[in-house]
């Protein structure tokens, strides 16, 4: 199972507390996650990534194993130990005002 | 007895105050929808228990929630469980897709060059008067929205965006936003809108084609002070028994038309000042029209820190300050356009919220007023439910 922990509005969007687990299919990759994410729970859809463009939006950023990887191809395999599910892939809202 | 619901809309949740016909004890419930923007919340005439919500964060951009229960619960449209999936297998889930029809095109920006138009967010929701599932949505960069099934989906009307004048449109400090929606009770085919800083627009063919209404304007912080667009409109009201009379309020200039906006005449009289953002009408006197006068547009605050609401009961031009029970000193709050709201009640209740998150509520039509709830969050818009 893969873990994701989103940020704390969408946690409230989505109506979970703390992680969520997923089933994704192989290969492991942001887009996998968030397709998988998105079918869970339909309310998130464009909340992470803009509904046409399936961009992410510019506010929100995708850290792992302690690395940012928000700027990687959303294809790319997501590290191993996103995809054995000893680490989560953190949905992260920018740090910013208000 | 009566009852009145009011819904709120503030930077940081969705709060909902309800009374019995007294208006005198207050019930508050929220926040809800807790750390969001509610730009908005309207309830339908047809449904009252049926109210859509705009939720909006420029993280994670733009939710639409509905309520069929009168705001008890609430649910993104289109995500209950036999809605889910698409051809595709993936969710169908669309109450939040606003995509401009066809090519977006330009409009002008801030620095007068051309930039392609954005969506951002959902200003205002406007239900239809006949069907619960229809409504419509004014939205930023501006556009008008229609949702035919209950908000799980929207399309563009799009001759608004695509008229000739479109590239001349810019937006004003708050963004290009398409705000006020007035439906004319008589009239299913006529739809008037007003955007900052374009104008006033109607349609008379249910939003297929529209025309700019905003002859008569003049505004000083545009190059030609008479265009045909470019004027920053900050709120339009209208009577539902006089519906070709409109009133505006101008970022400066309060005006009225009494040709449904083919010509407008200044009435700002002897208010202390012309600026300000809401705009309303009595419930039972179409002549009887409030506006919360602000100092000027580099200072968002009721001039001589007294925050008064100004009531004319001729249409305009000779207003009386109504101070009783409001702050007359030190108050630098602003009340936002979309902010004030009318009951039906008799004598008919008068309501606004201020960005310094208190509520005030007159039950006389405006004579005396008292804080319904205060220290929310900075309130973006309050509309009120007249229910049996």
């Amino acid at each position: 199972m893969i873990r994701v922990v989103l940020p704390p509005n969408l946690r409230t969007l989505a109506r979970v507390d703390g992680e969520v687990e997923l089933e994704v299919k192989t290969p492991v990759s942001q887009r996998s996650v968030l397709d998988a994410l998105e079918s869970r729970y339909p309310m998130l859809r464009g909340t992470i990534r803009d509904h046409v463009t399936q961009v992410r939006r510019p506010m929100v950023r995708f850290f792992a194993c302690g690395e940012d990887l928000s700027h990687e191809s959303p294809d790319a395999p997501l590290p191993d130990a996103i995809a054995a599910g000893s680490e989560p892939f953190l949905i992260i809202g920018a740090i910013a005002g208000g | 007895m009566s009852k009145v619901r009011v819904l709120v809309g503030t930077k940081k949740g969705a709060f909902i105050l309800t009374s019995d016909g007294t208006r005198k004890r207050w019930k508050v419930s929220g926040p809800h929808f807790a750390g969001w923007e509610i730009y908005h919340m309207k309830g339908s005439v047809v449904d009252p228990d049926r109210i859509y919500a705009s939720q909006t964060s420029d993280w994670f951009g733009q939710i639409i929630q509905r309520s069929d229960d009168g705001g008890k619960t609430w649910s993104t449209p289109g995500s209950s469980p036999e809605e889910l999936k698409g051809a595709d297998g993936m969710p169908k889930a669309e109450s939040n897709k606003f995509v401009y029809d066809g090519l977006p095109g330009t409009h002008q920006w801030y620095d007068g060059t051309q930039h392609p138009w954005e969506f951002k967010r959902v200003w205002h929701l406007e239900p239809s008067l006949d069907n619960p599932d229809h409504v419509y949505a004014g939205v930023e960069d501006a556009a008008l929205f229609v949702s035919r099934d209950g908000g799980k989906s929207w399309s563009e009307l799009s001759g608004l965006r695509k008229h000739d004048t479109g590239p001349k449109w810019q937006p004003g400090a708050g963004g290009m936003c398409l705000h006020t929606i007035l439906l004319d009770p008589t009239n299913p085919k006529r739809i008037s809108v007003a955007i900052s800083a374009a104008g006033a627009f109607r349609s008379d063919d249910g939003g297929d084609s529209w025309k700019p209404i905003n002859h008569g304007l003049h505004s000083q912080h545009i190059p030609d002070p008479t265009a045909e667009v470019g004027h920053c409109v900050h709120r339009v009201a209208m009577h539902p028994s006089r519906p070709n009379t409109l009133f505006m309020q101008k970022h400066w200039d309060v005006m009225r038309s009494d040709n449904a906006g083919d010509s407008w005449t200044e009435v700002s009289g002897n208010l202390s000042s012309d600026f300000g953002f809401p705009i309303d009408v009595h419930a039972h006197e179409p002549e009887t029209i409030y506006v919360v006068p602000i100092k000027s547009d580099s200072e968002h605050y009721p001039p001589s820190g007294r925050l008064r609401v100004y009531r004319s009961r001729t249409g305009g031009n000779e207003w009386q300050a109504l101070t009783k029970g409001l702050p007359q000193r030190n108050c630098y709050v602003n009340v936002l356009r979309d902010a004030m709201s009318i009951d039906s009640l008799e004598p008919c209740g008068v309501y606004f919220g201020t960005t310094g998150g208190q509520v005030y509520a007159s039950a006389d039509a405006g004579d005396r007023w008292k804080p319904i709830v205060r220290d929310l969050p900075a309130v973006l818009s309050v509309e009120v439910q007249t229910l049996p």
